[in-house]
């Protein structure tokens, strides 16, 4: 895992727990984190809507929902973006999961979870899983110009379902 | 584990050139996305120049929100390779990407000489669905995180997509 300091913060490291936040997902909707208790959450930060590369983050993680779904996990996208432009993006790529919009104050959220880009004024390509329980599981900062990919979400809702079967077992 | 995912598997995947072949290359390919049709000239060149030293196979990776008509597209080939010409389709729809749609597709298995009703009658009915998600779900495992996404020797591509530099990448290892 690489963790990364950004600025005087740091990105939230696995055991903690997740600030919570509420968030616009359309110009008339807000979305709480608290809403997805006892369930897993999957946060992606990225720079911006409209990357303009048919490997973009959002478009991919659009084309795997099942395979989220299949550990019940919710999959939550997050940059400064304002609640019409991901609309709009939304739309434009028929993304069938929330964006939300860490708009006002601007890049709260992602400070609060340790990934902002204070020189570009951007969320970083960072990665959550956030256990049921509502603290973080998995937490992984990609290069700027990287897209992830999903593979490491994936490996950790496996182990996160693994180590949650061990613990309802004892 | 990571490593199966992301060589050639022979007994499995449409592959081009010599099994024995040094240099493995594997594409994951979306027949709709116009960075894989620029990237399709450039392996064709590769192929031209590296012959017998270069393995390439093709999976499939259609992002299917995005474009439309990639699925499609995509069992149109495995259909053509159920036909035993999967290359013949796979270059033909990269070089009419614009013109994709089921009409389409039948035109060009007719041009291919291919039984065109069986064509169409499989893709309509998803024949190859399994296997394209299959390929799919293993670009996914692999690290695979858009399209076109190439692995040399089983390790992922990060470089530009250019001739000059895909072959640089290639031909040190053929050495």
């Amino acid at each position: 895992m690489i963790t990364t300091t950004t600025g005087s913060r740091s990105v939230l490291v696995p055991g903690t727990r997740a600030p919570d936040f509420t968030l616009r997902s359309t110009p008339d909707q807000s979305v709480s984190l608290s809403e997805f208790r006892g369930r897993p959450v999957v946060l992606a930060f990225y720079p911006a809507d409209w990357s303009p590369v048919c490997g973009d983050q959002m478009a991919l993680y659009n084309e795997i929902l099942d395979e989220f779904q299949e550990f019940q996990a919710e999959l939550i996208g997050i940059s400064v973006d304002g609640a019409w432009c991901h609309d709009a993006f939304a739309r434009q790529n028929k993304l069938h999961f929330p964006l939300l919009a860490d708009f006002e104050p601007k890049g709260a959220v992602a400070r609060a979870y340790g990934v902002y880009d204070e020189k570009d004024g951007t969320c970083e390509r960072a990665l959550f899983v956030i256990n049921p329980d509502g603290i973080i599981h998995w937490s992984y900062v990609s290069p700027i110009g990287i897209n992830p990919g999903a593979n490491g979400i994936l490996s950790a809702l496996e182990d996160l379902k693994v180590q949650r079967g061990t613990t309802v077992a004892t | 584990m990571i490593k199966s995912l992301t060589l050639p598997d022979p007994d499995r995947d449409h592959i081009v050139g010599s099994a024995n072949g040094l240099i493995k290359l594997l594409e994951y390919g979306d027949y709709e996305c116009p960075f894989c049709g620029e990237a399709y000239a450039i392996i064709k060149e590769i192929q031209r120049r590296l012959g017998d030293d270069l393995l390439f196979a093709f999976r499939n990776f259609p992002l299917t929100n995005v474009h439309p008509h990639s699925e499609h597209a995509a069992e149109a080939a495995e259909a053509a390779g159920a036909q035993e010409n999967f290359w013949g389709m796979h270059d033909i729809l990269f070089e009419n990407q614009a013109a994709l749609d089921d009409e389409n597709l039948a035109a060009y298995a007719a041009e291919l000489g291919l039984d065109e009703t069986r064509l169409i009658r499989e893709v309509t009915a998803s024949v190859y669905g399994p296997r394209i998600r299959e390929d799919f779900k293993s670009g996914v495992r692999g690290g695979v995180n858009g399209t076109p996404a190439f692995f040399i020797n089983g390790e992922r591509y990060d470089g530009t997509r250019d001739l000059e530099h895909l072959l640089d990448a290639l031909t040190p290892q053929s050495a």
